[in-house]
C-alpha cells in the first residue's frame, strides 16, 4: 500500500536534486561577501525548513493516532520524526560549517534561527529513547505520540523565547543580502527546497513501506504459530 | 472532599512520613550554590551571573522532584486504585502539578535565602515582591511540564536518566525568561524593573503547557 | 452456558480479545454471567485469567468483540461502572507509607463513599489493632486482608478476585470468607489456579488455554478431564 508510486518518486526525486546541484553550480550567482561558501545556503536552509516541516508533520500525525487509535498514524509519526532528526544533524553541520566559513567560528550563539533549531533537535532526539524505553508496545506507541504533540507544540514557543533573548545582540549573521533574494537566487533556492521536499516525502516512504511489510510478516508468522500451537 | 484534593493530601502524607522529595531538593540547591562558588572561584556575584545560577539550580533541582513524582503510583499500585475509581483523570494531573508546584515553593523558601547568603553580592530586600511574581511564574511552568515529564517517564526503563533529557530542553524557554527576568533585580547597582515582555513570555508558556497538559494526560493513563 | 438466564446479565462477552503487541493475550472470548453468579476461570499460568480480569474491570480496553459489564458496554461507559466494581488483584494496590486505616480512607474518598464501614470492615479481617501501623511495616498476609478490605469497601456490585486467597492463611481465609466468598451476595469472577479447592463455589466454569477458551460449562457439567487437560 506504501509502494505505489514510489517509482515516479524516486524519479522524480532524482531529478529535482540534479537540477538544484545544477543550478546551485553553475547558475546562482556567488555571493559578494561570503564568496562561493554562502552556497551552503541552499543545502542549509531547504534542509532546516523540511526538518522543521517534518517535526510538525510527525506531531500532527501523533494527534491522528491518539484521536483514532489507528496505529498507520503513529507510524507516519515515527518515519516523519526520525527523518527530520537526520535532517536536523545535517541542518546544524552545515550550519557549523557555514559559520565557520563566514564568520570563523565553528558555532555561533547570536543566531537565533540556529540556536533554536539546536534546542529542538536535542528535544526530538529524545523521541527515539522514549520509545524504546517503553516495552508495552500499545503504550509505547501512545506516549511516543503525547511526546511528539508536546515537543510540535514546544517549537514555536521556543523560538519565541530565543529571538526575544537574541534581540539586541548582533544582526543576522547567516543571512543572504538581505531580504531582497535577486531572481536567479529564489530560482535556485525553490528548486533545492523541492528537491529537499521530494527527497524527504521518498525517504519516508520507502521506509514506510518497509515497516509495514515487516509488520505484515510477524503478524502473519504469528498466527501461523497460534495455530500450530492449538492443533 | 474532591478527588483531586483527595489524591494531593495522600502525597503530602506520603511526603511528610518519607521526607523524600523536600529535603533532597533543598539540600541539592545548598550544595549547588557551594559548587558555583568553587567553580566559578567567586565569593560574590550580580546580575545575569546570578540570576542564572539561581535558575539552573532551581532549574536541576526540580528534576530530582520530576523522577519521583510518580514512582509511588507506578510501584504501589497506585495508578490501578486511581483508574478503578469513578473520579475524572485529569484529577491526577491537578493533584500532582500541585504536589509539585508546593514542593518548590517550599524548596525556595530554603534557596532563595541561601543564595542570598552565599553567594549574592546585592542585598534582595527592594526585589522581594518582583522576585516572587516571577517564582511564581516559573513554578507554575515547571510544575505543568514536570508532571507531564513525570508521567511520560514512569514507565520508561531508564527513567531516571530519561527525566532530565526531556524536561530541560522543554524547560529551556522558562529558563531564559526566568534568568531574563531576574537579572535587573540582581544588579550591583539597585535593583530595575523587570521588564514585562519577560513576565508575558511566562505567562504564555505557562498557559499553553499548562492546556496541553490538561489536554494529553488522559491518554498516558489509559490501556 | 448458565441455565435460565436472568433479566439482566452481569457479564456480558462476545468475541473479546486482546493483544499484547503482536501476542494474543485474549481471543474470542464468550460467556454469559448472570448476577449473584460465580465464575471461576481457570488455566496455566499466561492463559490470559489476569488480563480477562483487568478487561472486565475496566482497566483495558477490549480490541475486539464486545463487552457488557453490568449492562454497560466497554470501553465506551466504562466511566458508569467503575464505582460498582471491585478488583483483588495481584498488587494490594496499598501505599506502603500510609497506614491501613489511612489508605481505606483514601480509597473512600476516591469512591466518593463515607468512611463509617472502615473500622467494622477492619474488624471483621481482625487487622483492627494493626490498622495504623505503615504497610510496609505488615506481612504478606496482613497486606493482603486490608488489600480484601479495599476492594469490598464501596459495596462494589461485581468483585473481580484474581487468586484471592494465595497470601492468605486457612483462618484468614475463613476471615475473609463473608466479605468475598459466596455468602457475600455478589457476582463474582474468580481466577484461580486451584481446581480442586475452588470448583466447588463456581456456577460456571471457564478454561483458558494461551488466551482461547478450551472450556466453557455450568460447573456441575464440567469434565474434570477437561479441567486437567488445560494444564498439559
Amino acid at each position: 500500500m506504501y509502494g505505489r508510486g514510489l517509482r515516479p518518486l524516486s524519479i522524480a526525486t532524482v531529478l529535482a536534486l540534479i537540477g538544484a546541484f545544477s543550478l546551485v553550480f553553475f547558475y546562482a550567482p556567488n555571493d559578494a561577501d561570503q564568496g562561493f561558501v554562502q552556497k551552503i545556503f541552499y543545502v542549509h536552509v531547504p534542509m532546516a525548513i523540511v526538518a522543521l516541516g517534518g517535526f510538525v508533520f510527525g506531531a500532527i500525525m501523533a494527534i491522528q493516532h491518539l484521536r483514532t487509535g489507528d496505529r498507520r498514524y503513529d507510524m507516519r509519526s515515527y518515519v516523519a520524526i526520525h527523518l527530520s532528526i537526520i535532517l536536523g544533524l545535517g541542518v546544524l553541520v552545515t550550519g557549523s560549517i557555514w559559520a565557520r566559513a563566514s564568520w570563523g567560528h565553528w558555532w555561533v550563539w547570536d543566531e537565533p534561527t540556529l540556536v533554536s533549531f539546536l534546542i529542538v533537535f536535542l528535544l526530538f532526539s529524545c523521541y527515539q529513547p522514549l520509545r524504546f524505553s517503553i516495552e508495552d508496545p500499545e503504550r509505547q506507541a501512545r506516549y511516543a505520540s503525547v511526546f511528539a504533540i508536546t515537543a510540535g507544540a514546544f517549537v514555536p514557543l521556543n523560538f519565541l523565547a530565543v529571538r526575544l533573548a537574541q534581540a539586541y545582540t548582533h544582526p543576522r549573521v547567516l543571512g543572504t543580502t538581505g531580504g531582497d533574494m535577486p531572481g536567479s537566487m529564489r530560482v535556485t533556492f525553490l528548486l533545492s527546497l523541492v528537491a529537499m521536499a521530494l527527497l524527504f516525502t521518498t525517504l519516508g516512504k520507502y521506509e514506510m513501506a518497509s515497516k509495514h511489510a515487516g509488520q505484515q510478516l510477524r503478524a502473519l508468522r504469528a498466527r501461523l504459530a497460534a495455530q500450530a500451537t492449538a492443533r | 472532599m474532591s478527588p483531586a484534593r483527595a489524591l494531593l493530601a495522600k502525597d503530602l502524607r506520603a511526603e511528610l512520613r518519607a521526607r523524600q522529595s523536600v529535603p533532597a531538593m533543598a539540600l541539592f540547591s545548598v550544595t549547588a550554590f557551594v559548587i558555583f562558588h568553587f567553580g566559578l572561584d567567586r565569593a560574590t556575584i550580580e546580575g545575569d551571573l546570578a540570576s542564572g545560577v539561581l535558575w539552573v539550580t532551581v532549574l536541576l533541582a526540580a528534576l530530582l522532584g520530576i523522577n519521583r513524582l510518580f514512582v509511588a503510583e507506578e510501584e504501589e499500585g497506585g495508578f490501578d486504585g486511581f483508574l478503578l475509581a469513578p473520579v475524572d483523570r485529569t484529577a491526577m494531573l491537578v493533584a500532582k502539578a500541585a504536589a509539585l508546584l508546593l514542593y518548590l515553593l517550599l524548596v525556595e523558601l530554603v534557596a532563595i535565602p541561601a543564595f542570598a547568603l552565599l553567594l549574592l553580592g546585592p542585598g534582595l530586600g527592594q526585589a522581594l515582591p518582583e522576585l516572587l511574581a516571577v517564582v511564581l511564574l516559573v513554578d507554575v511552568g515547571i510544575a505543568a511540564v514536570g508532571t507531564l515529564v513525570a508521567a511520560l517517564a514512569v514507565h520508561a526503563r531508564a527513567r531516571e536518566l530519561l527525566v532530565p533529557l526531556l524536561a530541560l530542553p522543554l524547560l529551556l524557554p522558562v529558563l531564559i525568561g526566568a534568568a531574563r527576568a531576574t537579572t535587573p533585580l540582581l544588579l550591583a547597582t539597585g535593583a530595575e524593573p523587570v521588564p514585562g515582555r519577560w513576565l508575558g513570555v511566562l505567562g504564555l508558556y505557562d498557559m499553553v503547557f499548562g492546556l496541553l497538559a490538561y489536554a494529553l494526560f488522559d491518554f498516558l493513563l489509559e490501556d | 452456558m448458565a441455565e435460565a438466564a436472568p433479566a439482566t446479565e452481569a457479564v456480558e462477552l462476545d468475541g473479546l480479545a486482546r493483544r499484547h503487541g503482536e501476542r494474543v493475550a485474549l481471543a474470542d472470548v464468550s460467556l454469559r454471567l448472570g448476577t449473584g453468579r460465580t465464575l471461576v476461570v481457570l488455566g496455566p499460568n499466561g492463559a490470559g485469567k489476569s488480563t480477562l480480569l483487568r478487561v472486565l474491570a475496566t482497566l483495558l480496553r477490549p480490541h475486539a468483540g464486545t463487552a457488557r459489564v453490568l449492562g454497560r458496554a466497554l470501553p465506551a461507559e466504562g466511566w458508569a461502572v467503575r464505582g460498582r466494581i471491585g478488583l483483588l488483584g495481584h498488587e494490594p494496590l496499598l501505599y506502603r507509607e500510609l497506614t491501613g486505616r489511612e489508605n481505606l480512607r483514601f480509597h473512600a474518598r476516591l469512591h466518593g463513599v463515607g468512611e463509617e464501614r472502615i473500622g467494622t470492615l477492619l474488624a471483621a479481617v481482625g487487622m483492627e489493632h494493626r490498622a495504623d501501623e505503615p504497610v510496609r511495616t505488615l506481612s504478606r498476609g496482613m497486606v493482603q486482608r486490608l488489600a480484601v478490605c479495599r476492594a469490598v469497601l464501596h459495596e462494589p456490585e461485581l468483585l473481580l478476585l484474581d487468586e484471592p486467597t494465595a497470601h492468605l492463611d486457612p483462618a484468614a481465609r475463613e476471615l475473609a470468607e463473608p466479605l468475598i466468598g459466596p455468602a457475600a451476595g455478589r457476582t463474582r469472577v474468580i481466577a484461580s489456579h486451584d481446581p480442586a479447592g475452588d470448583l466447588g463455589q463456581a456456577d460456571v466454569v471457564l478454561g483458558l488455554k494461551a488466551g482461547r477458551p478450551a472450556l466453557l460449562a455450568p460447573a456441575r457439567d464440567a469434565d474434570p478431564a477437561a479441567v486437567a487437560a488445560l494444564y498439559r
